[in-house]
């Protein structure tokens, strides 16, 4: 219990991380929506010119320490509703777009990976912002940029209290496998009625008292931190001038191309 | 149901983000001025609710498979429209930080299809009507039922139109539409099912839970009017902002390089300097001149050219894509082990 306590109220979730040295969320926010926009504002048959994009999350990823494998398995998650429409491409739109030594590959398929590789990018730019930032100084940032302070107060609960609900309705799901028979048993629709009934009611308990006891110390709508934000130009506003800069550029000029024509000499 | 940011463009992820914008800020604008803004903190454990609630997977009548439960329409009706709303915009959030559910850009698309339906158009117009007063059984199990259906199908069908106006992928409309409207209709039976069974449990064991959310909520006194006015507004505008990026021409500097000059690269002048130097460019090449058959022409190319269609790809240029975005790729690689030998070193 005393590991749990300092991580629900403390404003860096993770003390190991010094997080004096990484740019400030505000920036980080930008910096994100500027690259998933330049990632979707390419061509639907475009695949090279999305790959100096690349550059960003493996700077920020290895930078910051995030493991390629973690990033690469949540990213997977997205993958089966893109990859459901996606796929109809390649039935749907035969006209032969490139052809390499006899092979010919149909627009369908280039628009296939193009679409494959947005999912990529976009998806990992998300869950890198998460997982170099504590979610406490994302939500702060948030209030900095002006978001209602409800929406932030709600989200900064909603984190808190996620994983205490998750695991009480794991012990549920698990007190109700060990009482019913059979090897695998299942949750009949009426029962899970009532088991989520129970949750709900037992989370409504859980949240008067927490209001309750919220109230008795002043509560008054605002959550309110130790550590405030402080923007450095040099250092934050370097970091977002600098990413967009680059975003820019690879919007403006074909990298891929000039790099290839640099190498054949064209 | 989560809409992704590969199949959006910039200028419909970016109007459908002013959209949720707006509905936020007045959902939370309407929350504050209600008298108990201190509610917070039940919102915050309902939206964390949500997150539990759908770690009970319970099996689906006939089918034989499981799901879990959306939470969307419980939530409306436990909290109201504008509460509820906010709830819904926190969880998406997270999901999309944490699950990698959709993405950023898509996130105002989600927070219309799966918050605005479910909050303001099926609670107010379908439950509230049906089951807001004098709730019985049977009431409660057609309005969560037809709500959650009725609520489900919009939302589909906004995930078709918004993919629809991006235009990245291939689907036709109406191949779209009947791939996703069944589907939904048969997910919401069942979260209407489900909706109904949590809502009679909370409603037996706890009457004034509902009671006390049916009489305060519902849409009354709002000047939907406005509100309509303001949203299309809003969308009309940032649409045209965005709507550059979407362009079907090529780039701006192109596009008026191409009407001032009458061709969309200037020529080099023949012989003299130039000449020189680009033959010997051309001698000192690994790859000279390299040019591939073009597609053959066909009825897709002439169809493709009237509509002037996202910038066509020729196979000349695609050869230096493909090799120059490999080589791209390894730069990439090459930095990121760079960057780890460096910092390594430092600590």
């Amino acid at each position: 219990m005393g590991r749990v306590e300092p991580s629900l109220f403390s404003s860096t979730s993770d003390p190991g991380i010094d997080q004096a040295n990484r740019p400030d969320p505000r920036a980080f926010w930008v910096v994100t929506f500027a690259f998933v926009l330049t990632v979707t504002s390419f061509g639907k048959y475009e695949i090279s010119r999305l790959t100096p994009l690349f550059f960003y999350p493996v700077t920020i990823g290895t930078l910051y320490g995030v493991s390629a494998r973690a990033l690469l398995r949540k990213a997977f998650f997205a993958l089966p509703f893109v990859l459901l429409v996606g796929l109809f491409n390649p039935l749907l739109d035969r006209q032969v777009l490139l052809e390499i030594g006899g092979y010919s590959l149909s627009g369908g398929w280039v628009s296939f990976f193009s679409i494959t590789m947005r999912s990529m990018l976009a998806v990992t730019s998300a869950i890198l912002l998460a997982m170099t930032t504590p979610f406490d100084r994302l939500c702060l940032g948030l209030e900095k940029m002006r978001v209602p302070r409800v929406l932030v107060t709600q989200l900064q609960f909603l984190h808190r209290y996620m994983f205490l609900l998750r695991g009480e309705a794991l012990r549920m799901v698990r007190a109700h496998d060990l009482r019913a028979q059979g090897n695998k048993p299942r949750i009949a629709l009426s029962t899970a009625g009532s088991m989520i009934g129970l949750l709900l009611l037992r989370a409504l308990d859980r949240a008067t008292r927490v209001h309750r006891a919220m109230l008795v110390r002043g509560f008054d709508g605002e959550v309110r931190v130790l550590h405030p934000l402080r923007f450095s130009w040099s250092r934050d506003g370097g970091f977002a001038l600098g990413w967009i800069l680059y975003f820019v550029l690879v919007r403006l000029v074909n990298l891929p191309e000039w790099l290839f024509g640099w190498v054949v000499g064209r | 149901m989560h809409m992704a940011d590969a199949l959006l463009s910039p200028a419909v992820g970016g109007t459908m983000w002013a959209v949720a914008a707006g509905l936020t800020a007045y959902s939370a604008k309407k929350l504050k001025d209600s008298p108990d803004e201190s509610r917070v903190p039940l919102m915050g454990v309902l939206g964390a609710f949500i997150f539990a609630a759908q770690m009970i997977n319970f099996s689906i009548p006939v089918t034989g498979s499981s799901g879990h439960i959306g939470g969307g329409m419980i939530l409306a009706i436990l909290l109201g429209p504008y509460a509820a709303f906010l709830v819904l915009v926190s969880v998406l959030t997270v999901q999309a930080l944490f699950f990698a559910d959709g993405g950023l850009l898509a996130l105002g698309c989600n927070i219309f299809n799966m918050g605005f339906f479910p909050c303001f158009i099926a609670y107010p117009f379908i439950y509230l009507k049906i089951a807001g007063q004098n709730p019985t059984r049977k009431k409660i199990l057609l309005a969560a039922t037809l709500s959650a259906v009725v609520g489900l199908q919009l939302g589909a069908f906004s995930v078709v139109l918004e993919t629809m106006a991006s235009g990245i992928s291939e689907l036709p409309f109406k191949t779209f539409v009947l791939l996703m409207q069944p589907i939904h209709l048969a997910i919401g039976f069942i979260e209407g099912l489900i909706t109904t069974a949590v809502v009679t449990f909370v409603w037996q064991a706890r009457p004034e839970v509902l009671e006390a959310s049916s009489r305060k909520t519902g849409l009354r006194g709002i000047p939907m009017k406005k509100v309509l006015t303001g949203l299309a507004l809003a969308a009309v505008v940032t649409g045209g902002v965005f709507s550059w990026f979407a362009s079907s021409y090529p780039d701006g500097l192109e596009w008026s390089m191409a009407r001032t000059s009458g061709s969309e690269e200037l020529e080099a002048p023949e012989g003299g300097i130039h000449a020189t130097l680009s033959a010997l460019q051309e001698k000192s090449a690994f790859l000279p001149d390299y040019g591939f058959r073009k597609a053959p022409a066909n009825e897709y190319e002439a169809a493709a050219g009237e509509h002037a269609h996202w910038p066509a790809v020729d196979p000349g240029t695609s050869l230096s894509g493909l090799v120059g975005g490999s080589l791209t790729l390894i730069l990439a690689g090459m930095a990121g082990m760079l960057i780890r030998r460096l910092s390594s070193g430092r600590n």
